[in-house]
């Protein structure tokens, strides 16, 4: 631990700062957007966007190298196909009569292997595993405007239209009477989520996108009753994980998303143990009906 | 203008696939109604209501609400889902849930004082204003039953719609809510759907039978023919002391 804050103060160590401050100030997109993910249950709708990211990884990839677009940053691919995937797997999920989950499982496999057939296409070695396990130690400075603009966007918007989500999320019947759009508030919550998938790809992987959106949810699921308490502590728990798993992580040499991913792991199962333990020592008196 | 049915429903079918689910729907429910849909599962009674909140389309036919179409009077009818496809573990609090009927006043969905004292009635009303601290999670079956209740109240509405609200109730708890709902319908319109028929005893003016078609009796002609007819079997029924409908019989 002293080792790791050495290593942060020293000055030859930019790339760890950077590290860190992006991996913190992404924790507050995390934890507020993961927040919807798990209450409105649609974690398997993420791991469908973030899989489809690698589709797009691979197809910017290949029209760089390939049709010589130079501009044509991995990173512009996976926000676009990040977008495109949420999209249709909202409209989906919205106007599907049934199997909803077949589609969305057959559009997650279909992303991954068509970033597959993208990189075989293209000329040259590309080291995918920081696409599928993350590499945080990579993040570059224009990494961090993208956070900053990204936390920006979901902040005001969540608290903007706090009220109006909470109700799209609780009943989206309900808030469509009240005259609200519930479908297009859904399909612009599932763009954020798409955008923050993104951003979980850099620091944790493809792989490991979920895990990281919804454990700290997942646990302050626990201990909160009411959504921006949830979101709150969510926040707070992914700054933990975030900087505990890097600290872990430099201080053992190991990588770093998955570090991350097993500091929150054990925490939740930890948490739900606590929890059950306690309520059989603290059984509750049945409650009253009236 | 002046349109003595708040509800018209003429010659509406209604199919998800190609089996009819209503058929040749014909149906006016007047202002200051009570009335209550029965009919067995998979008649059609919720698909009905759907008809009403304009969440559906009928095939072919007209549905009138307050003399416009569903969808243009929406924000004047209060509805009360089954909270059964709600998500019970959902973080909310009771005011929270409340507050949701009066969202669609402003464009961010921020909520006014008036708003909260809207709320506040709305669980006066329905017996519930102690609870107004608690936690959707924490509530029983049927006091979550009623927070929905209140919420419909709290859109202020002339039409107010219940989908089932007897289910998981106790029959006391169900007493009372007779009493609240009888005198809600002193200022509005009362639809709600059950297929228990204990529910259409005292208080309902009006039963709408449902099985594919739609047929409407005054809760008086209920007899243990009509019961056989909708539900196609023979069924034990209990006498509660029926009241003659002002509406009169209305089918032909």
């Amino acid at each position: 631990m002293i080792e790791f804050i050495q290593a942060l103060l020293d000055p030859d160590n930019e790339f760890l700062r950077l590290a860190l401050s992006v991996s913190l100030l992404a924790s507050i997109s995390f934890g507020i957007i993961g927040t919807y993910v798990v209450t409105r249950r649609i974690s398997y709708l993420a791991g469908a966007i973030s899989h489809c990211v690698f589709g797009g990884i691979g197809a910017a990839l290949y029209l760089q190298k390939r049709v010589g677009l130079a501009w044509m940053d991995p990173m512009y691919g996976a926000v676009i196909s990040a977008i495109i995937a949420a999209i249709i797997i909202g409209l989906v999920s919205l106007y599907a009569e049934q199997r909803e989950d077949t589609v969305i499982g057959a559009l997650w496999a279909v992303g991954m292997a068509a970033g597959l057939l993208f990189i075989d296409l293209t000329p040259g070695y590309f080291d995918i595993t920081s696409y599928l396990f993350g590499d945080i130690l990579l993040i570059s400075h224009s990494d961090l405007w993208l956070v900053v603009c990204l936390d920006i966007i979901v902040v005001v918007f969540s608290v903007y239209f706090y009220n109006t989500i909470l109700a799209v999320c609780f009943d989206d019947e309900f808030a469509s009477l009240r005259g609200i759009h519930s479908g297009a508030f859904y399909i612009v919550l599932l763009c954020l989520t798409a955008l923050t998938v993104v951003l979980l790809v850099r620091v944790v992987g493809i792989v490991m996108v979920i895990a990281l959106l919804t454990i700290p949810a997942a646990v302050a699921g626990q201990f909160t009753k009411r959504l921006w308490h949830m979101m709150a502590l969510a926040v707070f728990l992914c700054m933990v994980f975030n900087g505990a798993g890097l600290a872990i992580s430099y201080t053992w040499t190991l990588s770093s998303g998955p570090t991350i991913i097993v500091v929150a792991g054990l925490t939740y199962m930890t948490v739900l143990l606590c929890t059950r333990l306690f309520k059989r020592a603290h059984k509750k008196k049945p409650v009253s009906i009236r | 203008m002046a349109n003595p049915h708040d509800v018209v429903l003429k010659d509406v079918f209604f199919s998800y696939t190609h089996d009819p689910i209503l058929e040749n729907v014909n149906l006016t429910i007047d202002h200051g109604d009570f009335a209550s849909i029965v009919g067995p599962n998979g008649s059609g009674k919720s698909t009905l209501l759907k008809l009403l909140l304009g969440l559906l389309k009928p095939d072919t036919g007209e549905i009138r609400i307050f003399g416009k179409n569903p969808e243009k009077s929406r924000l004047r009818i209060g509805y009360m889902p089954q909270y059964a496809h709600l998500d019970t573990k959902f973080p909310v609090s009771v005011m929270d849930v409340v507050l949701m009927g009066r969202l669609g006043h402003s464009f961010g969905g921020r909520y006014s004082e008036e708003d909260r004292r809207a709320a506040q009635i709305a669980l006066d009303e329905i017996k519930l204003a102690d609870q107004n601290k608690r936690f959707f999670s924490e509530l029983s079956g049927g006091q979550r039953q009623r927070v929905l209740i209140a919420r419909a109240l709290c859109c202020e509405p002339e039409l107010l719609l219940l989908d089932e609200p007897t289910t998981n109730i106790d029959p006391e708890v169900q007493e009372a809510l007779f009493e609240i709902l009888k005198k809600l319908n002193e200022r509005m319109t009362i639809l709600l759907v059950s297929h228990d028929l204990g529910f259409v005893s005292q208080v309902v003016k009006s039963v709408i039978c449902v099985n594919r078609c739609v047929v409407v009796h005054p809760t008086s002609e209920i007899n243990g023919e009509i019961i056989k007819d909708i539900y196609g079997g023979d069924m034990c029924m209990i006498r509660h002391d029926h009241r003659c409908s002002e509406g009169g019989h209305q089918y032909d």
